[in-house]
């Protein structure tokens, strides 16, 4: 494959410019586990080459991103260097990064409080509350992507009957911690804001946390599992937990 | 003990900017800093200070504002009509205000964002290595009236009423773009229609960016995209919804679904920050290579910049003036300011 073709071919993996310094390695249009996947890795291979003149990177769904000096690292050198990464090996199947880490989250679901859409949610994924409530928690989920705020992870991804759309007018607020469900993924928010995603549930875990020494509580990789608890038991833990974790158990994953 | 800035009246925007923190995207956490980088750079130029001291950064309305000690400042940016204890202060220019005098900033003449700077920097607490506010990210707030911001050591004290002269970016403009994520998605028909639009800033604006109003048909892309979200930055220019143009300022969110059709240069960014109500604004794709001829670093702008930055140039006429605020001032250096 030339350098050319890398750029203007519709096949994936793709390198797109993205203004002066931005490059953009894009693994798939559409969202799935081996796409996230092969972003994560290319990133932290990206990483690895410790090119001089690359400011810094991160990753969407299902792209890497480069953002460049232009002047210490001619585009050409990034482009010829990414895509010779590209073709290093297969991403889909590479593994995902190291040290990550597995969050068991306790979380409140459902009720005026704590998840005032979970039967509006459960009703488009056509299954009742305690389903809904139990596929929600019953497999870790990756932590796909950080964005749109600080620290806040978009989860996934939840079995097909999950695919269910944004609602179309937007919540006036969420608080931090709201658990909110659209298109096969869970965002946990770390900030409170408005959202078009229907709030299912709640949980103490801070993914971002501006006072701490590290404020970013999760990174693209780690996993995160909720358990439901009830209010009873969630204000006990509150109570005992004041770290942001929300009281969280942390596992190390090989 | 350092000064103090006490804010005795706060405009409706006023915020602690420095060059931001890059480095958090994969955090989700956006560069922000000061929406007009140039500007920025201007102060600490007029100044002779690092970029890491922080200044105030004003949208469209100053404040007034007094200090505990005598200390310097820098005035850049927007436009606007400025007085210490009534006498008028000099836009572009490096100042000092005595203890105790109050300084204040009225709206702007032209262009959106003003920046005063001090002494010192503001020595608000940094986080992530940078006192800038980003509001969209919950880190720090506005400036309120009664608050009082802590002013760092000055290294120059004496070193004041030196002047710039601003590339000038307040009346809008034609600004240049590359191409960005999606801009192959749009036809050719449409990329020209684009460049030949007058666009004007639409009330819709912040540090987040700015929404653009023009005549004509929306721009849309010619498949009808299912865009994932894909990371952006300030310059990006994205097709929403209706088809109107969005631009990406500083402290935009990380990532974005809506198609982008191109990105500002970085250095034509401040004509897009600065472009004020009714200003009009034209885009223009340029090659690869002279955005590249174009593209300034940070140290090579303000090295620049600081070549630029020369003794205060009064007319004739405002000799008597001049003397005054000499005596004010207690400014030495009358030989060199009378050249």
């Amino acid at each position: 494959m030339t350098l050319q073709d890398a750029s203007s071919s519709l096949e994936f993996p793709r390198i797109v410019d993205v203004g002066l310094c931005g490059m953009l390695v894009t693994f798939s249009n559409t969202l799935t586990d081996s796409a996230n996947g092969a972003a994560l890795a290319f990133r932290e291979a990206v990483d690895a080459l410790g090119l001089d003149g690359i400011m810094e990177s991160s990753t969407s769904l299902t792209s890497a991103f480069v953002i460049f000096d232009p002047i210490a690292l001619k585009r050409e050198v990034l482009r010829q260097a990414l895509s010779e990464l590209v073709q290093d090996r297969d991403w889909e199947t590479a593994g995902l990064p190291a040290n990550r880490v597995r969050w068991t989250i306790p979380a409140v679901f459902g009720g005026d409080v704590a998840g005032p859409q979970l039967e509006e949610a459960a009703g488009l994924a056509r299954v009742s509350t305690e389903v809904a409530v139990n596929e929600l928690c019953s497999n870790p989920l990756r932590v796909m992507t950080l964005g749109f705020a600080p620290g806040q992870p978009y989860l996934g991804s939840l079995p097909e009957n999950w695919a269910i759309p944004r609602q179309t007018g937007l919540t006036k607020r969420v608080p931090v911690g709201a658990i909110t469900v659209a298109i096969r993924q869970i965002v946990l928010f770390s900030t409170s804001t408005p959202t078009g995603w229907r709030q299912v549930g709640v949980c103490g875990f801070k993914a971002f946390r501006p006072e701490a020494e590290q404020p970013f509580a999760l990174r693209p990789g780690d996993e995160i599992r909720f358990r439901s608890v009830s209010w009873q038991e969630y204000d006990d833990v509150l109570a005992r937990d004041q770290s942001g974790d929300g009281g969280a158990e942390c596992e190390d994953l090989r | 003990m350092t000064a103090v800035l006490s804010v005795l009246r706060a405009g409706p925007a006023m915020s602690v900017q420095d060059l931001g923190r890059p480095g958090h995207m994969g955090e989700g956490l956006s560069h922000g800093g000061a929406a007009d980088r140039e500007a920025f750079l201007e102060g600490v130029a007029l100044l002779d200070q690092t970029v890491e001291c922080a200044a105030i950064e004003m949208a469209a309305f100053g404040g007034d504002f007094t200090v505990s000690k005598d200390i310097r400042i820098a005035l850049t940016g927007a436009p606007m009509v400025a007085t210490c204890d009534g006498e008028a202060l000099a836009w572009n220019a490096s100042h000092l205000v005595k203890a105790g005098k109050r300084l204040s900033i009225g709206a702007a003449r032209s262009g959106v964002y003003a920046y005063l700077h001090v002494g010192g920097g503001v020595q608000t607490q940094p986080f992530l290595e940078s006192r800038s506010t980003h509001l969209t990210a919950g880190i720090g707030t506005l400036i309120a009236t009664g608050q009082e911001l802590p002013v760092g050591t000055d290294a120059k004290p004496n070193d004041v009423n030196k002047m710039i002269l601003p590339e000038p970016r307040f009346e809008g403009g034609t600004v240049r773009i590359l191409p960005s994520v999606q801009t192959q998605s749009f036809s050719q028909d449409v990329l020209e229609r684009f460049q030949a639009t007058v666009f004007k800033r639409s009330p819709r604006a912040n540090r987040q960016g700015l929404e653009l109003v023009f005549e004509g048909e929306p721009f849309g892309t010619t498949d009808q995209l299912t865009v994932l979200s894909e990371p952006m930055v300030a310059g990006d220019i994205q097709m929403t919804g209706e088809g109107a143009p969005f631009v990406l300022l500083p402290e935009c969110q990380t990532t974005g679904g809506y198609p982008r059709i191109g990105t500002v240069l970085p250095v034509d960014l401040p004509i897009i920050a600065q472009a004020g109500p009714g200003d009009e604004l034209r885009f223009r794709f340029v090659e690869y290579d002279a955005a590249l001829h174009s593209h300034k670093s940070t140290a090579q702008r303000l090295t620049e910049m600081t070549a630029m930055v020369s003794p205060m140039v009064r007319d004739p006429h405002d000799m008597r003036d001049l003397l005054a605020y000499q005596l004010v001032g207690g400014v030495v250096d009358a030989l060199n300011e009378a050249d």
